[in-house]
């Protein structure tokens, strides 16, 4: 599956050893507002290696979420493009962990869990299998027959990844997905998800504004600059798999990495603000 | 404060009636003690029994209609013309409104056509409807049916631009087809609305078939009572409005019953 315009001028790749599953070049997404032409995202060329924990941090307005959703195809671009490796017959190309909450409130968790299937129309005793096993890994066998309603925000979020992960995509793009989490229930699904994914190891593309989880689940982060987005850094992260949240966040190199990605991020921040303040009316 | 709080909750709970219950009780009791003053009322002669006749003479005619059997064949008829008027226009009027909802521009194309037809006073299209229909039974079921659509379909419209856009990017990146997302999406996330549409639909029903009745029909409840008034039977009248009256009352309480079965997904009531 290739959708993109073609590129002539290869830049400046900041990492070619893998082969790439998504190959982003030269990608500029501007939207007409009200207030005149925002750009939202700005000349960004990318490439992310097939099996790779892939984090995005950014101050809020950097484009990131944009850039989920033309990698997730609803979104098309201004102008560059994407080129994403096909996957596998009968694979869907990506699945998307959204914001907030996006469980259908008129079906049960087992309904949403077993959405994607259903939609490409997997045979009954497959869904059965793979829903049954992603629901007990996230620990939501009991609430199968509950509606969304009926849960906390936490456990909302376990069925959205069980979602993602029982469609067995390719990808898997998740944007923001503990944002609204408290800090507790935070390192609870950051560990859950840390877990499923190393039953698969899947491309994934995770996007925070917060650079604990960034560092905590990615393998590399990609530190976004303030509006228009732009690719200002990417850091690789040391740390070996599998992790343990907590047992991660004591040990000094790790405050020394977050250290050091905080020290990029602040520019960025001061001038995310200077710009609000800049444009906000007196 | 705790304490006085307190003291009044026991205070209630000890012989005196919770608010719920007291609502229920006044409920009940008020219709019962104004039949019970509008019978006393006749009876001194404070009421004109030709105008208002006692509660009591009207319930006689009730039963006499009952045993006659005519009470029941003209509620059957209004009933029958009610459920297929229902079908005819609500069922159309859900597709359509949910197409409308989802395509931009079909609803840019239709929704004038609804905005300048719907402010015409349904009852003013009778002869028209007369005049293409006839006198038969096919002309009263479209005139429930045209006083059905306008309240399904613009509730439905409503229902679907309700619905959460993260729902439609939900179904889009799952691969959902068109009319998947229109069953699994549209459909259930429009229905709380829709349900809201059919139960103003089922009064505009009511009001129409019973005017559709009135003129040119041989049965119906809406004939009873022009019926009535033509014999001068004035009891015969109320009995005729009473059943209208209970049929809305009762279908509203049965459409609060489907409500709670087909959403389910609404917080508990």
């Amino acid at each position: 599956m290739v959708r993109s315009t073609p590129v002539k001028n290869e830049k400046s790749m900041a990492t070619i050893e893998t082969p790439a599953k998504i190959r982003i070049r030269n990608l500029t997404k501007s939207f007409e507002t009200r207030a005149g032409r925002v750009i939202a995202l700005d000349d960004v060329s990318l490439d992310i290696p097939a099996g790779c924990f892939f984090t995005i941090v950014g101050p809020s307005g950097c484009g990131k979420t944009t850039l989920l959703r033309i990698l997730a195809n609803l979104e098309t671009p201004t102008s560059g493009g994407v080129e994403i490796t096909a996957p596998a017959a009968n694979r869907p190309g990506n699945s998307m962990v959204f914001q907030g909450d996006s469980l259908f409130p008129w079906m049960t968790v087992w309904e949403n869990a077993a959405y994607g299937l259903t939609m490409r129309k997997r045979p009954r005793s497959e869904v059965e299998e793979v829903v049954g096993h992603y629901l007990a890994r996230t620990g939501l066998t009991r609430f199968a027959k509950a509606y969304p309603h009926q849960l906390s925000g936490g456990m909302k979020q376990r069925v959205s990844i069980a979602r993602a992960f029982a469609n067995d995509p390719d990808i898997l793009l998740m944007d923001e997905p503990f944002s609204a989490l408290d800090e507790q229930n935070k390192v609870l699904l950051q560990e859950e998800l840390l877990r499923i994914w190393e039953e698969t190891r899947k491309t994934v593309l995770f996007i925070t504004h917060s650079v604990d989880e960034a560092a905590t689940l990615g393998d590399r982060i990609l530190i976004m600059s303030a509006q228009p987005g732009r690719t200002k850094r990417i850091v690789e992260v040391p740390f070996e798999r599998p992790r343990r949240v907590l047992e991660l966040r004591v040990r000094p190199e790790y405050g020394e990495l977050v250290y050091s990605i905080w020290g990029q991020l602040r520019d960025e921040v001061h001038r995310a603000r200077a710009q609000d303040e800049a444009s906000a009316p007196t | 404060m705790n304490i006085v709080r307190k003291a009044r909750l026991a205070g209630w709970s000890r012989g005196k009636l919770s608010a719920g219950n007291r609502d229920r009780l006044i409920n009940i009791a008020s219709p019962i003690v104004l039949l019970a003053l509008w019978e006393i009322a006749v009876r001194v002669g404070m009421l004109d029994a030709r105008f208002f006749p006692a509660p009591s003479r009207v319930f006689d005619t009730f039963v006499k209609l009952i045993e006659s059997g005519a009470l029941w064949v003209n509620t059957w008829a209004s009933l029958q013309r009610l459920f297929w008027g229902f079908l005819l226009g609500g069922v159309p009027a859900l597709l359509l409104g949910i197409a409308m909802g989802l395509y931009r521009p079909l609803r840019a194309s239709v929704e004038p056509l609804v905005a300048a037809t719907y402010p015409i006073p349904k009852s003013a299209i009778l002869p028209l409807i007369l005049l293409i229909f006839g006198l038969g039974e096919a002309s009263k079921i479209v005139m429930v049916a045209i006083g059905v659509f306008y309240p399904v379909l613009i509730n439905s419209v409503a229902g679907v631009l309700e619905i959460n856009r993260i729902f439609l990017d939900v179904g889009r990146n799952f691969g959902a087809g068109r009319w998947q997302v229109f069953c699994t999406i549209a459909l259930p996330g429009a229905l709380p609305l829709v349900i809201a549409g059919v139960k103003l639909g089922l009064g505009m029903g009511l009001i129409l078939i019973a005017i559709a009745e009135m003129i040119g029909a041989k049965s119906g409840l809406g004939y009873m009572i022009w019926n009535a008034w033509e014999i001068l039977s004035v009891e015969t009248m109320y009995v005729g409005l009473i059943v209208i009256a209970l049929l809305g009352f009762l279908f509203s309480l049965a459409l609060n019953e489907l409500e709670r079965f087909i959403i389910p997904w609404k917080a508990e009531r």
